[in-house]
């Protein structure tokens, strides 16, 4: 195949998959855009507070090195220093082609503006008001709209992924199912995956989007490529349960001076300052998950503060949201808040080249294992989701140039959709059940265990690919929980309340086999200067 | 609470439609269409009496424009119409009629894509930001058609392409360097201005509070008039 011939297939075209798209047209590879929904519906949508970048702008001689540190202390540790130097090193070059591509950061007096967030101590956000994420898509699909004018994208809107094409241990294609006309089709070429976070294995339960099933993730898991840190899933401390999910309530509130506090004997307790001082309110998320799951009381949110100005020019639609499906007004009353499921850390493993186990399959975004660790700063994920993506699309042109060798397929006919039959819902409903069971905030071994046998009542052999699939997933989702034996960042054991040095690895699973294997992988040592 | 959701049901585009009934029960005062549509999409697949109802959903928190569609007669996201605001306890869903229907409460909305191609809505050069107000509204932006369903001068296949091509283009004029502004005018004139008949009945309806009027007239005033350093007046 030479290179003209072949067609790079991103599956998912949230940011992750854009940049990816966008990097790949700009150097005239052809590409095929696949995903579930419209760009306009994709999760990346729904991002609020921002994205990191040192761009030294608040006076603050911030600096790359802080932004590594933050980064890599805020993930405890388990992310792969080499990687966040890159992620790091490339975030104020990223923010500055998003401002050329048009998105509207907020800047006062002509002057870029950046606000404080969880876990960093200097003012590193760069934001759109509380809708960084839907100013960031805008702009990128407008960029990537050029390219399908010009026939180097094309879109595969409204299609949904049913399996990979594999030729051994390399990726031959993609088999797509278009949901609109009902017809299975098999595309060649090497296989970007940007399918985002897997919110459907605990539906209902979390902030994000219900399009993002995770069936992409669980077939991928039973196809055999290798996830990383499945054990680590972030709870947001400031959520709110609202028809069907969980409203977001964004750290911005905090980064621009909301406070938590509990009532304890009718007094108010600002918890998190009393515990942490001054900046107790803007710890990472996994501290301040695990400080308000250790209490018996309810957790407000108290934004009464916030200035007029800061309401009307800087949060104004969160205000408006939360008046809308809330009923309150943030401005004038706590809000009452909880933790709720919010990002994947864990994912599809892939190297500082966004390469997985198969070859010729990348990842990027959300649904990748990269950049955060045992627990994201939030503002990373945005960049990472761009960043991955653009990262991935580098790998493949270096890939693509020096020649890929001919695959063939040997996936066979019998693959249908992704979809799970009516029956099948039920036993979906009580997965989500046990997911949730074990693998809240504060897991222990019996908890776990427990899961683990409510899964295996639901095994059967007649399940479709889909369903046995997920359930696989999620098995091994509990299992690495279960074999981690040490709490770290969004993992919390009762039973093994400390960190230990010695799990200092990261996670690798996958089926080999027909079992499920869970190996540890040393981190690379931190590079030096 | 009760509600009776009578859905104008289609199995594909080519078979023919037919009304359904569903009946929904709730304890939640906040529950929306959505969150009724889902339960019963779900209870029907778990009964396996009837086929479920399709229809569109991602964010559930008017973020995203999937679930637009027909509700009591009126244009309106599932998400964002609350159960106990609709008086009765009849609710008439249908799918949006200014689309082709592929399923139930799906339509096709590839058509807005289409036009903002054919629009050539891009930047070919660096952004220069005239106006972070404007470009900031533009570009929230839902594309959920709900401005088009209502538009006595949006018809599919024609060259307008009513508010959800204005949005995006807003975001081009606010951001347009001046090399690049005569192609922006002219897309934008071709688009939105010439087949905008100013009757506004979209004036109400966006679900992202976009203040449609006052992006029209700065818009206007830049690229039908040559304007351009009114859009940075009067905002931030
Ligand atoms: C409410 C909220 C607020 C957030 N705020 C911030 C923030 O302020 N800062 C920050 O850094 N991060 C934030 N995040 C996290 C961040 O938004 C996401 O991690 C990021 O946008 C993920 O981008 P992505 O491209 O990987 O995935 P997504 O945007 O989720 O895109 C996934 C794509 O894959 C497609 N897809 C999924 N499954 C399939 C399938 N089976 N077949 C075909 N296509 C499929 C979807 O249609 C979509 O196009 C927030 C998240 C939420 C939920
Ligand atoms: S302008 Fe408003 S109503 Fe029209 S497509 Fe955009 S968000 Fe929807
Ligand atoms: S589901 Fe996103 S707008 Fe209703």
């Amino acid at each position: 195949m030479n290179r003209e011939s072949i067609q790079i297939n991103i599956i998912g075209a949230g940011l992750a998959g854009l940049s990816c798209a966008m990097t790949l047209a700009r150097a005239g590879q052809r590409v095929r855009l696949v995903s579930f929904q419209h760009s306009e519906r994709a999760q990346s949508n729904l991002a609020e507070g921002g994205i990191n970048a040192v761009m030294n702008v608040m006076g603050e001689d911030d600096r790359i090195e802080y932004h590594f540190a933050d980064t890599m202390k805020g993930g405890c540790d388990l992310a792969d220093p080499v990687m966040v130097k890159g992620l790091t090193e490339a975030a104020p070059g990223i923010v500055r082609e998003m401002i050329a591509l048009g998105v509207p950061f907020h800047r006062e007096n002509g002057k870029l503006m950046q606000r404080n967030f969880g876990g960093q101590k200097l003012k590193r956000t760069t934001y759109a008001r509380s809708s960084t994420g839907k100013a960031l898509m805008s702009a990128l699909i407008s960029a990537v709209r050029k390219y399908e004018a010009e026939g180097i994208v094309t879109r595969y809107s409204h299609h949904e992924f049913i399996c990979l094409l594999l030729d051994g241990d390399a990726v031959s294609g993609v088999r797509i199912w278009d949901r609109f006309r009902k017809e299975r089709l098999d595309l060649e070429g090497p296989v970007v995956m940007a399918c985002g976070g897997m919110n459907g294995m605990f539906a209902g339960a979390t902030t994000g989007t219900t399009a993002n099933t995770g069936v992409a993730a669980a077939v991928l898991f039973s196809q055999g490529v290798c996830f990383g840190n499945l054990e680590f899933m972030q709870y947001h401390p400031t959520t709110v349960s609202i028809a069907g999910k969980r409203l977001l309530i964004s750290e911005a509130a905090r980064g621009e001076g909301g406070r938590l506090f509990c009532k304890r004997d009718g007094k108010k307790r600002y918890f998190m300052e009393e515990k942490y001082g001054e900046r107790g309110n803007l710890m990472p998320r996994d501290v301040v998950s695990r400080e308000i799951a250790q209490l018996s009381e309810s957790v407000y949110l108290d934004m009464t503060g916030l200035s007029q100005q800061i309401w009307q020019e800087r949060l104004s639609d969160l205000r408006s949201e939360v008046q809308h499906y809330l009923r309150i007004d943030p401005a004038k009353e706590p809000v009452p808040v909880a933790p709720g499921i919010h990002y994947f850390m864990g994912g599809i493993l892939v190297d500082a080249s966004h390469r997985t186990n198969l070859r010729r399959l990348y990842a990027a975004g959300e649904c990748a294992c990269a950049y955060h660790g045992a627990n994201r700063l939030g503002g990373n994920s945005l960049l990472g989701a761009i960043y991955g993506g653009k990262t991935a699309a580098c790998t493949v042109l270096r890939e693509l140039s020096e020649g890929f060798g001919p695959v063939k397929n040997d996936s066979g006919k019998e693959d249908m959709p992704a979809f799970i039959s009516r029956e099948e819902m039920r036993i979906h409903d009580r997965m989500v059940d046990a997911l949730l069971n074990g693998m809240g905030l504060i897991r222990t071994r019996e908890t776990l265990v427990q899961a683990l046998e409510e899964l295996s009542s639901l095994e059967k052999p007649e399940l479709s690919r889909a369903m046995s699939a997920q359930l696989l997933l999620a098995r091994a989702i509990l299992l690495c929980a279960l074999e981690r034996r040490e709490s770290r960042g969004a993992h919390t054991r009762r039973d093994y309340p400390d960190t230990d040095e010695t799990f200092r690895k990261t996670t690798k699973v996958m089926l080999e086999k027909g079992r499920i294997q869970i190996t540890y992988e040393e981190i690379t040592p931190y590079p030096t200067a | 609470m009760k509600k009776s959701l009578h859905i104008l049901r289609r199995e594909n585009a080519k078979s023919s439609p037919y009304w359904e009934d569903f009946l929904y029960e709730t304890q939640e005062e906040n529950d929306t269409v959505a969150t009724a549509l889902r339960a019963i999409a779900g209870a029907a697949q778990k009964e396996g009496d009837r086929r479920p109802v399709a229809w569109e959903s991602s964010c559930l928190q008017k973020r995203c424009g999937a679930c637009a569609m027909v509700i009591n007669g009126k244009p309106a996201l599932a998400c964002d119409t609350f159960l106990k605001e609709i008086p009765g306890e009849k609710i008439t869903l249908e799918p949006l009629r200014k689309f082709p229907v592929v399923e139930d409460l799906v339509v096709d909305r590839s058509i807005m894509m289409e036009n903002l191609k054919a629009l050539s809505v891009w930047l070919n050069e660096d952004a220069q930001l005239h106006s972070e107000e404007m470009a900031f509204e533009a570009s929230v932006c839902l594309q959920c058609g709900l401005c088009l369903e209502v538009c006595p001068n949006f018809a599919p296949g024609g060259s307008f392409g009513g508010m959800a091509a204005m949005n995006p283009l807003a975001h081009l004029i606010a951001n347009s360097p001046r090399e690049g502004r005569k192609a922006v005018a002219k897309s934008y004139r071709r688009g939105v201005f010439n087949g905008c008949g100013k009757s506004l009945a979209c004036r109400n309806i966006c679900p992202a509070g976009i203040r449609i009027e006052g992006l029209l007239v700065k818009s206007n005033a830049a690229a039908v008039w040559g304007r351009w350093g009114q859009i940075g007046k009067g905002s931030r």
